[in-house]
């Protein structure tokens, strides 16, 4: 039972067009068709994702025939890493505040990296929370919290 | 003399106080980016985007603008003095920059490099102030047809020129096109793909896909990696040529400018095809083209031209027809939407202060860079000790503050979060993003032209090839995807993109 993949790179973006190309179609279906003269909010939705499907699987059939470079390994930790710091700023910045964020989210961010030094770690938290206070909050004015607000201060309004 | 009157009113807006501090603004961040590896034009757009929702339309534009051909003065000055490409466009700079640099004569390759993109920012700046008057006649012409086919050829050309795969390069175009549906129908008001989501009612916002995409997929990819050893920043010495290399130089510098000025116009064209297409050509006609890779002063002159050139010229379209050839064009067409521009022939006529205004901010622009780029030299060397493990947590931070503040979302840095996760997919598999942020922007209103033009012809699809200029931009399509299948075409794309 065991396939050889030739082209294991071709082989997983073809099931990846697959992926997003049979679920956008599937998805249309639930949208009005329409005709030709006057389309519905389904009908190009509907074309693109049959083409891309079928596309999906003109290509996953060519990644079983050639011969072309393996996958690298992927390495978890900068992945995880990398995408928990900016996880961690989207479920928190509302709540947080940008100077808890901008902390939580430079020393995750740093751990993702084997090179990170502690001591320039802090050098650059000092730099990037006045940046992030100094120039984004106050000079650019956005609309970010400073501090983290407690469920008590929510009280008025 | 209308192009001089033009001219005068481009002047008069790109001279005050207000546009030339964008402009210096914009082209010093373009260095920057340029000289650090690791960030790109896309990401600093795309991050800055949201910083320029206050200022008036034309500062903004200018300095938008400023960032991508700023980076590729910058970018040459990495892959000389360090052999790293700084931009992408820079790639083939290292060759022949970082040999001239061994050899002691990194100066001298750093002054061809910022006089040669002088002179062909120069150029650009004028084929455009050219060009685009004629362009944008024709395209007033055009009906939803035309349009429709103007995008397909657009999208097809995106494809020709990408990099690695046709099907997959096709594959990311109609994902694009899928992911730039999302939101409201603008005929019906009927929700798609917007998962409950009420943030999607409006559609994936650019800025999401691209920062997603090239800011936190590049840094998990670039992470992965070992991390670069520097060999150490050669020295600058002397700045000035001699009188063998000017007359190397001058000539490829011409070649370059020439070239890249053409292929910033072609759709998928800009600064990155523009040097790769230089760097060859030069290589071919050279007498001795063993030279080239051990320090021949043409490989570093033309395509350092071409890419300057081609990132000006690339504009064209943009202005001109509305159609973004590449992602920072892309970009472009976001940035004009928000500053309630519809990009497209009407640019020209309805707000010509900002048309000529750009244009004219351009050759100011290249004025500063040289200013910037050779006096100025050592300022970024010391930038280039400053290694990647203190950048990207910046990076990473100043990315999630700007997916932020596009709609002062958490759900939209959450939706960025997971493009990242896609962009870092996509480099494992070698699918090349651009095509994919090219189709994005192209999406809605390559759906919104179908739909009137078929309105239009009643339903009757012949009205895409009945129309003669629709007809002529659907053959150049065919001819253009025929050609790259041909095996004879398909090498020399391959050779192209090696070196």
């Amino acid at each position: 039972m065991n396939v050889h993949i030739g082209s294991p790179k071709d082989f997983v973006a073809g099931l990846l067009f697959l992926f997003f190309g049979g679920g956008a179609a599937w998805v249309a279906r639930d949208y009005p068709m329409g005709s030709a003269l006057r389309m519905g909010p389904g009908y190009f939705p509907l074309i693109l994702g049959v083409l891309l499907a079928l596309l999906g699987i003109a290509i996953c059939i060519r990644g079983l025939a050639v011969r072309g470079e393996p996958i690298e390994p992927m390495r978890l930790r900068p992945l995880l890493l990398i995408l928990g710091a900016v996880g961690l700023f989207a479920a928190g910045i509302e709540i947080a505040g940008i100077v808890v964020l901008t902390v939580v989210a430079v020393i995750v961010a740093a751990a993702a990296s084997t090179e990170s030094r502690p001591g320039e770690v802090v050098l650059l938290l000092v730099v990037l929370l006045a940046l992030s206070v100094g120039v984004f909050t106050y000079a650019l004015g956005l609309p970010f919290k400073l501090m983290p607000v407690l469920p008590f201060t929510l009280a008025p309004g | 003399m209308e192009l001089l009157a033009n001219l005068e009113l481009g002047f008069s807006v790109a001279l005050t106080f207000q546009n030339l501090l964008y402009c210096f603004a914009g082209v010093l961040l373009g260095t920057l980016i340029g000289v650090l590896p690791g960030i790109g034009p896309v990401a600093t757009i795309a991050m800055l985007l949201p910083a320029t929702f206050g200022l008036p339309s034309e500062s903004a534009l200018i300095m938008l603008a400023g960032i991508y051909y700023g980076a590729q003065y910058g970018g040459s000055t990495t892959a000389i003095l360090v052999n790293l490409p700084g931009e992408s466009s820079s790639v083939v700079t290292c060759l022949d920059g970082y040999a001239m640099a061994r050899q002691g004569r990194a100066g001298v390759a750093l002054a061809i490099a910022a006089l040669g993109s002088f002179f062909a920012g120069t150029v650009a700046t004028i084929v455009l102030a050219v060009a685009a008057p004629p362009l944008a006649e024709l395209a007033l012409k055009f009906g939803p047809a035309e349009y429709f086919s103007l995008m397909v050829l657009g999208l097809i050309a995106a494809v020709v020129l990408a990099r690695g795969s046709l099907l997959k390069a096709l594959g990311m175009i109609l994902l694009g096109l899928l992911f730039g549906l999302v939101g409201a129908d603008v005929n019906t008001g009927q929700f798609r793909y917007t998962f409950g989501l009420p943030n999607l009612g409006d559609g994936l916002h650019f800025v999401v896909v691209a920062m997603g995409i090239y800011g936190f997929g590049h840094i998990i990819a670039n992470l992965e990696k070992p991390a670069d050893r520097k060999t150490g920043i050669a020295p600058i010495g002397s700045l000035f040529p001699t009188k063998t290399d000017l007359k190397a130089a001058c000539p490829a510098v011409l070649r370059g400018t020439a070239l890249g000025s053409a292929l910033g116009i072609l759709p998928g064209g800009g600064a990155l095809l523009a040097s790769f297409a230089a760097y060859s050509l030069e290589k071919k006609i050279a007498k001795d083209p063993s030279r080239f890779g051990k320090g021949a002063i043409e490989g570093v002159a033309a395509p350092e031209s071409a890419n300057n050139a081609g990132a000006q010229t690339s504009f064209i379209p943009v202005l001109t027809l509305g159609l973004p050839t590449n992602p920072v064009m892309a970009l472009m067409v976001g940035a004009m939407m928000i500053h309630n521009i519809a990009p497209g022939p009407q640019v020209m006529t309805e707000r010509p202060g900002l048309f000529w205004g750009m244009v004219a901010s351009m050759w100011v622009g290249n004025l500063f860079l040289v200013v910037l780029n050779l006096p100025l030299i050592g300022m970024w060397v010391k930038l280039l000790s400053v290694p990647y493990r203190l950048l990207y947590p910046a990076i990473l931070l100043f990315c999630c503050i700007g997916v932020y503040s596009v709609n002062n979302s958490a759900i939209d840095v959450g939706l960025a979060l997971l493009f990242g996760f896609l962009g870092y997919l996509f480099i494992k598999l070698d699918c090349e993003p651009a095509p994919l942020l090219i189709a994005l922007v192209l999406g809605p209103m390559m759906e919104e032209n179908l739909r009137r033009a078929m309105t239009l012809s009643r339903g009757d699809p012949s009205v895409f090839v009945t129309r003669p200029l629709s007809l002529a931009l659907l053959i150049v399509a065919a001819a253009l995807l025929v050609m790259v299948v041909l095996p004879v075409v398909r090498k020399k794309r391959e050779e192209a993109f090696q070196e």
